[in-house]
């Protein structure tokens, strides 16, 4: 006969060692994280001031800030999403519920999936040739902006179908049982539904996307900026309304303005590369928090 | 508050709801109404509302309906029979075309659905038209993550229903026709969820009922229900029939025998045999009816 205690005994111990070797691993893996943070944060905080983010780049460390990088991060991601959520949302919905299963979809399928493993120097490259060679829309906000959508175009679209899919095939028949059209089910249902799961893969593309340097840098993005892009409103010298022509100016951003720092030699550039790293860590991650936060909610507002 | 408008007693007699225009193509195969199997006597003559000649159904090149011809009585209930994977749900979702939101799908043969003779399965026909006229009740409860009051007034809202008080007035009338509304009246606004498994059924049927269809479809509406819920929904099944016809697909034959006024007994794709319900259960004509109502084999 089978001795039932000494199993459980060797069972017991295997998990007990088990969960050591997993505490270990996530003790490390923390540990780094947090010493690099904390490095970050040692070096960059004190440096962090009002001046610092209300002042443009300069020669002299001391006056130097990240006001144009982080109005240039802002506009640039602001592009990305206006083209990015509409388009990858539709793109989503166009392959889960509208496109026909055949080897043609198939093929798209594959590799939307794969696009998401392009490394980001290859967008960066085509979109030098499309964005600023092909349409002539030079080194701008416009181009940044476009190059990052399109980086994140898989995540998104690959985020709406996983949230899509996940929606019980019995809601969709109830839906179309009562006599509803495709598109009333996607308006009344699957997109209410589903907006969790679409918020939180666009935020994450979003976050991507903030902390992308090399597709910028190869669109010919300048390291130093030390002027904003047009405002939509002038009133000086006479009122003029030009609500687009930021769009065409030229840009930096938050990563590519700490590398020119980190680049440079001297003890204080290096500090300002770590005040710029803690802005760009706290909103990386305010973001991802965001997402949590996002789907949560509506998890927990949406059952069946 | 969503009462307002409406008095204690339920506003039973709505007008009737916007329907979309339906064409009136009598076809030549038009029906001529003639009782069912043996004439049921002493009752007044029913209408046929539907009537099934020759239909099959594909999945890809599987039949799961073989040349299946019935006829539907307008206000009494048929029940379908048969053991599992006979093809009663398949047959069922015929009747509202919820096959073609799958590829691979194929209908041959007719349904042809009165007044107006239209033939429910053909490619021409819009399926969303049918599904305007008749509603469907699943096997298992699937109310939307909504609200009660919205659960119900969907399908109203998708027939382009938007005053407020005619929305609450018609809400009102299909719960107490489900015999849900004096459970939920003060939650209202409430998740669909929250319910239990039985009143979100009843939910469910309450949110068929508010179409006002012509004919409910129901697939085994009972078998995730306890015998006291599964009972409130047999009771309401024989209210109901006064005013529209139905379709239950049941594993229970107990149930078939309670509800049903005639019953169709369907083997590996086939309709064996239909025919009054005491009929088919003393008296079934086939051998093989007999062998599966006396539990034998299925
Ligand atoms: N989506 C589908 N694709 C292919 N074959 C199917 C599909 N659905 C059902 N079938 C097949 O069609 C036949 C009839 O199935 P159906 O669901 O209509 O049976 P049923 O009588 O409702 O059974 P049950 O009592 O178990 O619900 C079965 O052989 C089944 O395997
Ligand atoms: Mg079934």
């Amino acid at each position: 006969m089978l001795d039932a205690r000494a199993m459980i005994a060797r069972g017991r111990r295997r998990d007990a060692a088990f969960n050591i070797l997993g505490w270990a691993c996530a003790v490390v893996v923390l540990s780094a994280l947090a010493a690099l943070l904390t490095n970050l944060c040692i070096q960059g905080l004190s440096r962090i001031d009002w001046q610092f983010l209300t002042s443009f780049p300069s020669r002299r460390p001391q006056q130097a800030g990240i006001l144009s990088a982080w109005v240039g991060s802002i506009l640039v991601i602001l592009v990305t999403a206006c083209t990015a959520i509409p388009l990858g949302v539709a793109a989503g919905i166009y392959l889960e519920e509208y496109a026909r299963k055949n080897w043609f979809t198939t093929i798209i399928e594959i590799n939307i999936v794969n696009l998401a493993g392009v490394p980001s120097i290859i967008y960066g490259l085509m979109a030098l040739g499309l964005f600023v060679y092909q349409f002539h829309f030079g080194q701008s906000i416009l181009s940044g902006g476009l190059t990052l959508a399109f980086l994140i175009l898989p995540i998104v679209i690959v985020a709406t179908r996983e949230a899509m899919r996940a929606i019980p095939k019995h809601i969709r028949e109830a839906a179309y049982a009562l006599g509803a059209t495709r598109l009333e089910v996607v308006r009344h249902h699957l997109l209410p539904y589903s907006a969790g799961g679409i918020g939180t893969g666009v935020i994450i593309g979003i976050s991507r996307a903030i902390g992308e340097t090399a597709p910028l840098v190869t669109i010919g993005a300048l390291t130093f900026i030390a002027f904003l892009p047009p405002s939509p409103i002038v009133v000086d010298p006479a009122l003029q309304i030009q609500p687009f022509k930021w769009i065409m100016s030229p840009f930096t951003v938050l990563p590519i303005q700490m590398f020119n720092w980190v680049s440079r030699p001297g003890e204080e550039f290096l500090k300002n590369a770590a005040a710029a790293g803690v802005v760009l860590m706290v909103v990386t991650l305010g973001l991802n928090a965001a997402a949590i936060v996002v789907r949560h909610r509506i998890r927990r507002r949406i059952k069946w | 508050m969503v009462t307002r408008g409406i008095g204690v007693e339920p506003r039973r007699t709505l007008p009737p709801l916007p329907r979309p225009e339906i064409p009136v193509s009598v076809s030549p195969t038009s029906i001529k109404p003639e009782p069912l199997g043996t004439p049921a006597p002493a009752t007044p003559p029913a209408t046929v509302k539907a009537e099934v000649q020759n239909l099959n159904f594909f999945y890809g090149t599987h039949q799961a309906v073989k040349n299946v011809s019935l006829r539907l009585l307008e206000n009494h209930v048929t029940a379908l029979i048969g053991p599992s994977g006979c093809g009663k749900t398949t047959l069922l979702r015929c009747f509202n075309r919820m096959h073609d939101l799958y590829p691979n799908t194929r209908y041959d043969g007719r349904i042809i659905l009165n007044p107006g003779g239209i033939n429910i399965v053909d490619r021409a026909v819009n399926p969303i038209e049918m599904r305007m006229r008749i509603s469907m009740v699943f096997q298992k409860p699937n109310p939307f993550p909504k609200s009660i009051y919205e659960n119900v007034a969907y399908g109203l809202r998708l027939r382009g229903l938007k005053s407020r008080s005619e929305l609450e007035g018609r809400v009102e009338v299909a719960l107490r026709g489900a015999a849900l509304w004096d459970e939920v009246k003060d939650r209202l606004k409430k998740q669909a969820y929250d319910l239990s498994g039985g009143q979100q059924q009843r939910l469910c049927i309450a949110r068929a009922l508010a179409i006002e269809p012509e004919i409910v479809l129901f697939d085994e509406p009972t078998s995730a229900l306890d015998p006291v819920a599964t009972g409130k929904i047999e009771e309401l099944m024989y209210e109901l029939k006064s005013r529209l016809t139905i379709i239950i697909v049941t594993h229970n034959m107990q149930q078939a025998a309670r509800v049903s006024d005639y019953t169709a007994f369907m083997y590996l794709g086939e309709l064996v045999e239909v025919d009054q319900t005491a009929k088919i259960f003393q008296n079934p004509s086939k051998p093989l009816t007999e062998q599966y109502i006396s539990g034998r084999f299925g």
